[in-house]
């Protein structure tokens, strides 16, 4: 076993990264992920790594851009307010396939919103965000021990399929700290970059890193080849926990902070006599609809929990495909679900 | 029988797609050439902007990237960061440089990145018709300026040499001109300084290349030139803005 | 089983979030399951702050408390919004130089220590948070006061490494009073 070591989520995802292998960040501060800009700030020097505060979100992201089209790895983060500048690079990237990893630790919103934890960016991160058609592969940790293990997926899964990975967290998890347990050596998948611009040395055929292709017929079939690689992840890449589904009569569906609330929720509802479970999803995009093949048939109903309006909620109805009903509570604004609000639900959805 | 004019090595033997009269493809040979004579298209990576040059990548023969509208500095930026033994250059027009992207050519030069940034002002915005451009001139008529520019109503044209030479990040600033014979012969050198500069390590080098713009001119490719000399270079005169003394 | 949930809440600047800190370097140094959530924004630079720990045998459900069974406090805002989230026998700890309000319930067990008083008294008001640690410590042992001691050796820079056994005195005079 590596060091175990009691941090903050927001410097896990930092030291991930650079254990990943990440050498360039280009950030610009924003509550509450500000402490990964710090800690990158602290360590790329000492290991020959690149840090960077652009002028704004917008330059950073491009930064980022730039720094993916010669084959490095690299990562920019922000918060809700910071990711919707960078959503025109986030298009630019996805178009021009490349692979870097972008993490979003959301707060309230919309417009300026407020600084508390939210889960209102779901949509934003899971149906494209940007303009065109794209997918980016959005992890949503739970934990801080998660918040390492999935960083590191997310440069090895950018990487492999060529594509932009997006850590999905919030305010919770960035600030709270736990336990982690790094490993002495990472898993790093070596891909293939014989695509990147870092100069062709007179030995090759130059490389163009470009998302534009005005003739519509090249331009659909560089969409064809995005959706087949798209199927491709959602075959393969679906990850999700269930936690007592066994003999749940109604499972919860939660993600990121609002799972570690709902596991509470369990385990006080089986105190009284409720058998709850728990479907956590790991990967919102690809949505694990798998998971729900494998509990559909045992449940009465599934409860929907987010620090959102419901958005989450829309991907469950379609995995459920109408052969339960599908409830939904939860808060918005930067407000935490509470675990009796939830237990209130769950009476409520069982009297009727 | 001896070969006494040749393409550059750094172009693609392909054939361009700009308007007859229009500069860019003067502006893109004195790039290529700087390349060939200065040996180092292998490790040269360009950045294209958007505007009418978006696909110079297609032209180049260097490793270019396609950067989204007024980013180029910071795509530039990113690349010279993770590559910084490689020559870095961006090809920006003076609405992807001095609008969309003032923020990002700012910080770039501010930074002193040692980055070479090639500005093409013509005073308006070709790729999308005519449109009013930050350096577009006062009283010049454009589809957005139908009745002439006016500083009241639309502001004053932004020098961009001076303006960045105020800063103390930019190691060399030049405007040139691509109107006659002469002209091009000094932008070429300041091209060739330019990536020179880079080469040295000195930081930041921008070249502004007054440059044509015959279709949304309204003017045929003779009376285009006149046009540069005659009322651009006024406003926009040609020298040296920053790193007058150094030798590279 | 073994399960500490504790709230720590006062003004910024009081350590309310170095005292949170503190509590679970010790808690996973002891070997157990630790979880620590900071409040965090505008109210760090001077207005109210607050945080959640928890220290635990069983892997920890969530960080975020709806519930607790130990509460500091070191204003009296702090009390009157904390303390209905006391589980019933709870353990209240308030700083009694500052807090004037009392509790209103009397179903949890409730502690006054002049706490900053006792550390101006001993010469360094900047621990306060400590005698009440050690109160917390007596009361609920959720934590060992020599992993206590290893945790401030890790957590505070090697420069502020003279002050610790000031601070492990004043953790036993709380554990004392």
């Amino acid at each position: 076993m590596g060091e175990r070591l009691l941090m903050k989520g927001n410097e896990v995802i930092a030291e991930a990264a650079i254990r990943a292998g990440c050498r360039h960040y280009f950030g610009y501060p924003i509550t509450p992920q500000t402490e990964i800009a710090h800690y990158m700030a602290k360590k790329m020097p000492k290991v020959g790594g690149v840090f960077l505060q652009a002028e704004s979100e917008v330059s950073a992201i491009n930064m980022v851009y730039g720094a993916a089209s010669t084959g490095k790895r690299v990562m920019t983060s922000s918060s809700s307010p910071g990711i919707s500048l960078k959503q025109e690079g986030i298009s630019y990237a996805s178009g021009a396939q490349l692979p870097a990893v972008i993490v979003n630790i959301m707060r309230g919103g919309p417009g300026l919103g407020g600084i508390q934890p939210s889960q209102s960016d779901y949509f934003q991160a899971t149906k494209g965000g940007g303009h065109g058609d794209y997918h980016l592969i959005v992890l949503a940790p739970s934990s801080v021990q998660e918040l390492y293990e999935l960083t590191v997926d997310a440069f090895n899964l950018a990487d492999q399929y060529r594509m932009v990975a997006m850590i999905l967290g919030d305010g919770v998890l960035g600030q709270m700290m736990e336990v982690v347990n790094f490993r002495d050596e990472e898993p790093i998948v070596k891909a293939d970059k014989s695509w990147a611009a870092s100069g062709h040395g007179m030995k090759r055929e130059h490389n163009t890193v470009t998302s534009i292709h005005l003739d519509p017929a090249v331009l659909e079939q560089w969409n064809i080849a995005l959706q087949d690689k798209y199927k491709t992840i959602s075959e393969k890449e679906q990850r999700f926990e269930l936690y007592k589904c066994d003999d749940a009569e109604i499972i919860i569906v939660a993600y990121g902070s609002v799972a570690r609330i709902a596991k509470n929720v369990v385990q006080v509802a089986r105190e009284e006599g409720i058998k709850v479970g728990l479907l956590r999803p790991i990967t919102l995009w690809p949505f694990p609809t798998k998971a729900f093949e494998q509990v559909i048939d045992k449940p009465n109903a599934f409860l929907t929990v987010e620090m959102s309006s419901g958005q989450m909620l829309e991907d469950v109805m379609l995995a459920v495909k109408g052969r339960k009903p599908v409830h939904f509570t939860g808060r918005m604004g930067g407000m935490i679900p509470k675990v009796d609000d939830i237990m209130a639900k769950i009476r409520e959805i069982r009297a009727d | 029988m001896a070969v006494v004019f040749d393409r550059p090595h750094a172009l693609v033997d392909i054939p361009m797609h700009y308007c007859p009269g229009c500069t860019h493809g003067i502006a893109h040979r004195l790039v290529a050439e700087a390349l060939d004579e200065l040996d180092i298209e292998g490790r040269t990576v360009g950045v294209s902007s958007v505007g009418c040059s978006y696909n110079n990548y297609f032209y180049f023969n260097c490793d270019m990237i396609q950067a989204a509208h007024g980013r180029a500095p910071a795509v530039a930026t990113g690349v010279k960061r993770s590559l910084p033994d490689n020559i870095v250059f961006t090809y920006q027009g003076d609405g992807d440089l001095a609008a969309i992207g003032t923020a990002e050519i700012v910080h770039a030069a501010a930074r002193g990145e040692n980055i070479t940034v090639i500005f093409i002002n013509n005073t308006i915005y070709g790729m999308t018709s005519g449109q009013m451009a930050p350096t577009t001139l006062l009283n010049q008529v454009t589809t957005t300026t139908p009745y002439g520019r006016d500083a009241k109503e639309h502001g004053n044209p932004i020098r961009v040499c001076e303006m960045l030479s105020t800063l103390k990040g930019p190691a060399y600033i030049e405007r040139a001109s691509l109107h006659d014979i002469k002209n091009i012969k000094k932008a070429k050198e300041a091209v060739k300084k330019a990536f020179k500069v880079q080469m040295a390590g000195k930081g930041f080098s921008l070249v502004e290349l007054l440059s044509t713009c015959p279709t949304n001119w309204g003017l045929d490719p003779l009376e285009s030139l006149d046009r540069v000399k005659n009322e651009m270079m006024e406003y926009y005169p040609l020298g040296v803005f920053a790193g007058k003394d150094l030798e590279v | 089983m073994f399960l500490h949930e504790v709230i720590i809440a006062g003004f910024g600047g009081q350590g309310i979030l170095s005292a949170g800190r503190l509590i679970a370097y010790a808690g996973m140094l002891d070997g157990r399951e630790v979880s620590f959530l900071p409040s965090y924004g505008p109210e760090m630079r001077g207005g109210t702050a607050n945080c959640m720990v928890v220290v635990s045998d069983e892997p920890i459900a969530s960080p975020v408390l709806n519930s607790c069974t130990a509460l500091i406090v070191m204003n009296n805002p702090s009390l009157e919004k904390f303390e209905s989230y006391l589980k019933k026998d709870g353990v209240l700890i308030t700083d009694s130089s500052l807090v004037q309000k009392k509790p209103v319930r009397d179903d949890i067990r409730s502690f006054e220590l002049p706490a900053t008083l006792m550390a101006t008294d001993a010469g360094n008001k900047a621990f306060s948070n400590i005698y009440l640690i050690g109160k917390l410590i007596k009361e609920t042992g959720i934590i060992t006061p020599e992993s206590f001691e290893k945790a401030l050796y890790g957590v505070l820079s090697k420069s502020k490494h003279y002050l610790i056994p000031q601070e492990m005195e004043a953790l036993k005079a709380g554990m004392d009073y």
